[in-house]
């Protein structure tokens, strides 16, 4: 089982605002997987390579081209908020 | 047998006769959804409008003389987590509730070009996160051969849509079993293409080293139609492999003499219920039968595969979902006084239990002090699980095992306990982090629900995934049952 401090450090790490019944569940459940996941210690992995990615592909790259873009009306188009070309937040700073 | 039962490549032979037309074929299909959806739902979006507009459009191809390609008119369903220009695309998420897409994914535009009809978007666990349906954000999806049970995930309201006749074919995503499964559930066939043989661009990114996009179809010619489709490079998408893909149909040969099928005795044995096994048994036997060499095989990393896919997986997502802050698009919370409470509210309203707990997950695995501890570790394990299948294929041509531990399940039975409902993946999450190709077949019935059996094949060899299946399927009649819906 994870500590409540740990789960609320977590959450802000992600950016989630979590509930006080949240926190408890979360605590048992993260705690549980973790605790399954602990069966990889089993295995000695001191000289394996990591597989982040299963393609043998590297620096995959393009002509350096303008192509075609969306225009901005398109790209805000889905905003919650925006004033003139510009996505709207609340203060900043 | 009804119209909206028949094969799509019966479907086309319709159209190129001009038995039917493709408007008509579309409002069949739509009477259909109409009677049926409010027992299913299947559907989060519906696009009649459209949909009868580009049934009418292959119309006047035809009549104007034109050869169309075999989807051509063609209804299908696409999953919403597939951008759809113009058309909203929700992840089933609270959070994409409003979203329409300024473009669409490149499978989407090919499905397009090819003259298919899109129905609607299909519902979905929210964000491709479970193995029922059940934590889509909006409602659940009930299973057609008994609406008690769930009919699978993530891609569970594509795997219905095809299965009740709701749509004749349909694209869903697969990251750990989310095509396999649900098609195994649902007696449909569905493949997971090997990893970069499809491209991903637009879709909705759940974890980008295990996604891939792929077909939920009635039975294995359509699978190899509908992947002349949407395979191949595209210079959108970084991951997607180079070259050109094959002709698919070309692979349906009903012959399996001399191939040599190995059978990982890890996935028929504990947790996979005796019923479910019975059934792969009998496949087994049909198949050999045919000519087919069978013989038991071992990966010996199997029972690491779930933990390091639990790592994997939500560590990814938990990157990738950092996007979703009310900023561009989709849900914002209102009220904020500053903009990282408005970040927090929004994911904290926008997200379902299911998404928190893999970004908690992840996030976790990613933190300081705990990335080589958790993270590293199942990387390394993945290479591990990589060189199992590496071995196997040396010697076999195929490996078959059944698609999921047991039937259909009912509804709620496994909502309590995320670990459980995990294990509902333990034959096909392995396949994603080896990067190879995954194809369900209906193999037979347990108790009137449809069983799955799945083919794993090598990189890129699609092919005998889709000979072994076309074989089987040419001399069983499992793919010919229809739900009494």
């Amino acid at each position: 089982m994870l500590t409540i401090q740990e789960v609320e450090h977590v959450a802000l790490l992600a950016r989630l605002e979590l509930s006080a019944e949240e926190k408890k569940m979360y605590a048992q459940q993260l705690g549980d997987i973790l605790a399954y996941a602990q069966k990889l210690n089993q295995l000695n992995t001191q000289d394996v390579p990591p597989t982040a990615h299963v393609l043998p592909l590297k620096n995959v790259f393009r002509d350096d081209e303008a192509g075609e873009h969306l225009p901005p009306e398109k790209v805000l188009a889905n905003a919650p908020d925006k004033e003139g070309q510009f996505f709207k937040v609340p203060r900043i700073v | 047998m009804q119209l909206y039962y028949l094969p799509v490549h019966e479907l086309h032979t319709m159209l190129a006769k001009r038995q039917i037309s493709a408007e008509e074929l579309c409002r069949a299909f739509f009477e259909r959804i109409d009677s049926v959806e409010e027992k299913l739902k299947a559907y989060v979006t519906l696009t009649r409008e459209n949909a009868l507009e580009q049934a009418r459009e292959i119309d006047r191809r035809i009549a104007g003389g034109e050869q169309i390609s075999p989807l051509g008119g063609i209804p299908v369903a696409v999953k919403d987590n597939l951008c759809t220009e113009g058309v909203r695309t929700t992840c089933s998420s609270k959070i994409l509730y409003n979203f329409v897409p300024p473009y669409s994914a490149t499978v989407i535009k090919k499905l397009n070009a090819a003259g298919a009809v899109i129905l609607g978007k299909t519902n979905m666990d929210e964000f491709a996160m479970g193995s029922s349906t059940e934590n889509s954000g909006f409602f659940p999806t009930n299973n057609p051969w008994d609406p008690e049970r769930v009919p699978g995930g993530s891609s569970g309201g594509s795997a219905v849509a095809v299965a009740a006749g709701e749509a004749a074919a349909a694209l869903g995503s697969d990251t750990g079993g989310s095509i396999r499964q649900p098609a195994a559930l649902c007696g449909v066939v569905g493949l997971k293409p090997t990893y970069g043989a499809v491209s991903r661009f637009g879709l909705v990114a759940f974890a980008s080293s295990l996604d891939q996009i792929g077909p939920l179809t009635r039975d294995v010619t359509d699978c190899a139609l509908v992947m002349n489709v949407i395979a191949g490079h595209d210079p959108l998408d970084s991951t997607s492999a180079p070259g050109q893909a094959p002709d698919y149909t070309g692979y349906l040969k009903n012959d399996v003499r001399g191939l040599k099928i190995g059978v990982p005795k890890e996935y028929m044995g504990e947790g996979i219920s005796p019923a479910v096994k019975q059934v792969i048994e009998r496949a087994l036997a049909t198949l050999a039968t045919l000519g087919a060499e069978i013989e038991e095989t071992s990966l010996p990393h199997s029972e690491y595969a779930l933990p390091a896919y639990y790592l994997i997986a939500p560590a990814e997502a938990s990157s990738n979902l950092a996007r979703y802050d009310g900023v561009r698009y989709g849900y914002r919370a209102e009220g904020a006084a500053d903009v990282v409470e408005m970040f927090m509210r929004t994911r904290s309203l926008g997200f379902g239990p299911e998404v928190k707990r893999r970004i908690m997950l992840g996030t976790y695995a990613l933190s300081a002090g705990y990335y080589d501890a958790y993270y590293l570790k199942a990387l390394k394990v993945r290479t591990l699980i990589k060189q199992d299948f590496d071995r196997a294929f040396a010697r076999y041509d195929v490996l078959l095992s059944p698609t999921t531990p047991s039937p259909a399940f009912k509804k709620g039975e496994k909502m309590a306990d995320p670990l459980q409902m995990y294990m509902s993946d333990i034959c096909t999450l392995a396949v994603n982090l080896a990067g190879l190709p995954g194809i369900s077949v209906p193999a037979g019935f347990v108790d009137g629900l449809p069983v799955g059996m799945q083919l794993i094949g090598k990189p890129f060899d699609e092919g005998t995934l889709l000979r072994v299946a076309y074989t089987f399927e040419q001399n069983t009649d499992y793919h010919k049952a229809r739900p009494g819906i």
